[in-house]
C-alpha cells in the first residue's frame, strides 16, 4: 500500500468512526424503542426479543398524527414566512448596503443572545390578549421571529457571493427589481435558499421551549408529544425512545431526501 | 352555491354545532403511572357526562410545573384542571389563583379523605385541591440478605442501626450496595430525603425569625452521617441517583436497603417490574434524635384555577377522579395494587386492597403520623415536612441540594457545603424580604 492510499484509508476510517459516534445515540434510541421497559434500564445489550409494545402504548396514550401534523404546519409555515421576509431584506443588504448594514446585521444576531425564558411572560401575556395561545398561527409567528436572524444572515452570505455584474446585466436589459430577484437572484442562489430553508425547518421542528409553553392541546407539536413520555416516577425509557423515534422519523427522512441540496448549499461559494 | 358543496357544508355546520355544545375541560397532569391510568379510564367519565369533553396535556413534572406556573400567574386560562402538589396548593390559594372546593356533595364523602392529606391541600381551612394520591416515606429492605447476615429488623429502626447494617450488608463484589438513598440534586429529589434526615436529627431550615439554620450542629451531624453512609456503603455514582434510579437499582437487587417514597411499594411488589418482589421487607423510616418529621408527606392533587372558564365541568371531573367509585373502578379493572394510594380511609378498610397490598397499614400509619404543622424538634415559622411552604423554597432547596451533592462527590467538604448553603440561603431570604 503506498502512502497516499494509506492516508486515504486512514481518513476514510476516521470519517466512519466519527459518523458512527454521531449516529450512535440515534441508533441506541431506535433500539431501545423495541425493548421492554425492564430491558431498557437493564445492562445495555444488543441481543433481545424485539417488541412493539412501547409503540402500541405510546399510540394509545396520544394521537401521534395530530402532533405530527401540527409540527409540519408550524415548521414549514414559519420557514416560508421567514423566507418571504428574509429574501428581500438580504437582497437589499447584499447589493445595496449602507454604512449601517453591518451594524443592523449584528444587531439582528444579538437578539439570539437573550435566553428565551427572559421574554416568556411578556410574550405569554401578548398571546393571551390576542388569543394566540395554543394556535398554530401563534407558533408560526414566534418561530419566524426566532429564525429570521439566522435566515437573513445565511441568505446574505449566499447573495454576497453572487457577482453584481449579473444583476446589472439584467437591469440593462430592462428587468425591474422584482424580476431581478425572481428570475436572476433566486434561481442562481437556489441551493443556498434551499439549505437555509431546510435549516429553518429543522430548527423549528426541534424547538422545545416555545412549543411547550405556548401550546396546550390544539396546537401542540411533536416536542410536546415527546415531553409527555418522560417521568420522574416509574420506568419510561422504552416508551420515550419509541415516541422520540416516531418524532424524528419524518424529519430524518426529509433530511435524507434533501441531503444533496443541503450539502451543495452549505458548501456553496466555499470554493472560488 | 352548488348543492354538492352545500350539503357537506351543512353537515359540517351541524357537526360543529354539536361539538360546540359539549364543554371542553383541559386537564394538565404529570405522566406518573397513576395518572396514565386515570387518562385511560376517563372514557367512562366522558360516557357518563356526554356534555363534557376532556382534553389532556401530559407533561414531565418539572416541565409541567413551569408551564402551569406561567399560565396561572398570568391568568392565561389555558387549563381547567391542574395537577399540583402539597407544595403549590397553599401558596397558590393564598394568591387567589385557585377555586376553593367547599360544599362538596355528600356522596363524595369528604370526611373519608385522610386528614393530614387534605389539610396539606387547604388554606385557611378551605380545601383548594382534592388528593389523587398521597405518599409518605418508609424503608424497604431485602429479607433474604438480612436473614443471611443474621440481622433482625427492629420495629422502629434508628439511623445508627441502619449504619451498622449497611456496613455488614455492603457487598460490592456481588453488586449489592449496603444502602441506596437519593443523591440527585433538586428540591424534590435529594432535599426531600435530606430534610427528613435533618428533621429527625433535630434540625430545621429556619428559626422563628426566618434566619437559616443550615450551618448548625444538627445539619452537620445529619449531612456528615449521610455523606459517610453513602460514600462507604452506597452504590457507585450515588450523587446522580434520584427516585427512579434507586427504584431500578433496588428492583434489580442491587440494594440491601432503601429509604424512599411509599408509592414505590406497589412497583416493588409487582413481579413483572421487580426481581425482589418475594424478598421484600419494609419498615418505618429510621429515626435519630426525634421521631418528628422523619418521614415526609406529599400528594398529587387536582385543582381548578380561578382563570378556568369551565369551573363546574372541571369540578365534576375532579370529584369523579378522586371519588371512592373511581378507586373501586381502578381496583376492578387494573388490579388492587394499582389503586391510587393514600387518599381515603375506605381504601385501607377494603379487604381486597389489604390482601393485594400487604404494605397498606404501614403506608396508612406513615401518612397519618406525618404532620406538616409539627415536623421539627424546635418551633418553625413554616409548614411542611420535607418542604418549606414559601415560594422561595424551590430555588433555595435546589441550590442547597447542589451543594450537598457536591459534598457527596467530594468536590467540597461537608463544612464548606453547609457554610456556603447557609450564606446563599441567607442572601435569598434577605432579598425576598423575610429578614429585615
Amino acid at each position: 500500500m503506498n502512502p497516499s492510499t494509506l492516508k486515504r484509508f486512514a481518513i476514510g476510517l476516521l470519517a466512519w468512526v466519527i459518523a458512527f459516534i454521531i449516529f450512535f445515540p440515534i441508533f441506541w434510541m431506535v433500539l431501545t424503542g423495541f425493548k421492554t421497559e425492564v430491558e431498557a434500564v437493564s445492562d445495555p445489550s444488543l441481543i433481545f426479543t424485539p417488541t412493539l409494545d412501547s409503540y402500541a402504548e405510546v399510540q394509545q396514550r396520544a394521537d401521534y398524527f395530530k402532533f405530527a401534523w401540527n409540527s409540519v404546519i408550524v415548521s414549514f409555515g414559519s420557514t416560508l414566512l421567514a423566507l418571504i421576509i428574509a429574501i428581500p431584506s438580504a437582497y437589499s443588504m447584499a447589493f445595496l448596503p449602507t454604512k449601517r448594514t453591518k451594524g443592523t446585521l449584528l444587531w439582528m444576531l444579538s437578539t439570539k443572545m437573550l435566553p428565551p425564558v427572559g421574554v416568556l411572560v411578556p410574550i405569554y401575556l401578548l398571546f393571551r390578549d390576542t388569543g394566540l395561545l395554543d394556535t398554530c398561527t401563534g407558533l408560526v409567528i414566534v418561530y419566524t421571529l426566532m429564525n429570521l436572524p439566522i435566515v437573513v444572515w445565511m441568505l446574505y452570505t449566499f447573495f454576497k457571493d453572487l457577482p453584481k455584474d449579473i444583476l446589472e446585466a439584467g437591469r440593462m436589459d430592462g428587468a425591474s427589481t422584482l424580476q431581478e430577484v425572481l428570475y436572476l437572484l433566486m434561481p442562481l442562489t437556489l441551493p443556498g435558499i434551499a439549505s437555509t430553508g431546510l435549516l429553518s425547518v429543522i430548527l423549528s421542528w426541534n424547538e422545545a421551549f416555545w412549543s411547550l409553553n405556548l401550546t396546550t392541546s390544539q396546537a401542540a407539536p411533536l416536542t410536546a408529544y415527546i415531553a409527555s413520555f418522560s417521568s420522574p416516577e416509574g420506568l419510561f425509557w422504552a416508551k420515550l425512545s419509541a415516541a422520540s423515534t416516531m418524532a424524528i422519523a419524518p424529519i430524518l427522512v426529509f433530511g435524507w431526501l434533501t441531503q444533496k441540496q443541503m450539502v451543495r448549499g452549505l458548501t456553496f461559494g466555499a470554493v472560488k | 352555491m352548488k348543492l354538492s358543496y352545500a350539503l357537506p357544508l351543512a353537515g359540517m355546520m351541524a357537526v360543529s354545532s354539536f361539538a360546540a355544545h359539549a364543554e371542553t375541560v383541559t386537564v394538565a397532569t404529570v405522566n406518573n403511572n397513576d395518572m396514565v391510568i386515570m387518562q385511560r379510564l376517563s372514557d367512562a367519565f366522558e360516557k357518563s357526562h356526554p356534555d363534557i369533553n376532556l382534553e389532556w396535556v401530559v407533561l414531565e413534572e418539572n416541565v409541567l410545573r413551569q408551564r402551569l406556573t406561567t399560565d396561572i400567574a398570568t391568568h392565561g386560562g389555558q387549563f381547567d384542571v391542574m395537577t399540583i402538589g402539597t407544595y403549590e396548593a397553599p401558596i397558590w390559594a393564598e394568591r387567589g389563583w385557585l377555586t376553593p372546593l367547599t360544599d362538596l356533595p355528600a356522596d363524595y364523602k369528604p370526611d373519608d379523605l385522610l386528614k393530614p392529606v387534605i389539610d396539606g391541600l387547604s388554606y385557611e381551612d378551605k380545601p383548594y385541591a382534592l388528593p389523587f394520591y398521597a405518599e409518605s416515606s418508609m424503608m424497604y429492605y431485602r429479607k433474604d440478605l438480612f436473614d443471611k447476615a443474621g440481622i433482625e429488623m427492629t420495629e422502629q429502626p434508628t439511623w445508627d442501626e441502619v449504619h451498622d447494617w449497611a456496613a455488614k450488608l455492603n457487598d460490592p463484589d456481588h453488586d449489592v450496595a449496603g444502602i441506596c438513598l437519593r443523591g440527585k440534586p433538586g428540591w424534590g429529589e435529594n432535599m426531600a430525603f435530606v430534610t427528613t434526615l435533618v428533621n429527625t436529627y433535630g434540625g430545621r431550615w429556619f428559626d422563628m425569625d426566618w434566619k437559616p439554620e443550615i450551618d448548625s450542629k444538627a445539619w452537620h451531624e445529619a449531612i456528615n452521617f449521610y455523606v459517610d453512609l453513602l460514600k462507604n456503603y452506597g452504590p457507585a455514582g450515588a450523587s446522580s441517583n434520584g427516585f427512579n434510579e434507586n427504584l431500578a437499582l433496588f428492583s434489580r437487587g442491587n440494594c440491601a436497603m432503601w429509604v424512599d417514597a411509599t408509592s414505590a411499594a406497589g412497583k416493588l411488589y409487582n413481579p413483572k417490574e421487580s426481581k425482589v418482589a418475594d424478598k421484600l421487607g419494609f419498615a418505618p423510616a429510621p429515626v435519630a434524635a426525634t421521631p418528628k418529621g422523619s418521614h415526609w408527606l406529599w400528594s398529587w392533587a387536582l385543582a381548578i384555577p380561578s382563570s378556568s372558564d369551565a369551573k363546574d365541568a372541571a369540578r365534576e371531573f375532579i370529584t369523579w377522579a378522586t371519588s371512592q367509585d373511581y378507586i373501586k373502578m381502578v381496583g376492578e379493572k387494573e388490579g388492587w395494587t394499582s389503586v391510587p394510594p393514600g387518599t381515603r380511609e375506605s381504601t385501607y378498610a377494603n379487604e381486597k386492597y389489604q390482601e393485594a397490598a400487604p404494605f397498606a397499614d404501614f403506608v396508612l400509619d406513615a401518612i397519618r403520623e406525618a404532620d406538616p404543622t409539627d415536623a421539627t424538634l424546635k418551633p418553625v415559622p413554616y409548614t411542611g415536612v420535607q418542604i418549606v411552604g414559601i415560594p422561595e423554597f424551590q430555588a433555595i432547596g435546589t441550590q442547597v441540594g447542589q451543594m450537598i451533592a457536591a459534598a457527596l462527590t467530594g468536590e467540597m467538604s461537608v463544612d464548606q457545603a453547609l457554610s456556603s448553603a447557609q450564606r446563599a440561603t441567607q442572601r435569598t431570604m434577605e432579598r425576598a424580604g423575610y429578614i429585615k
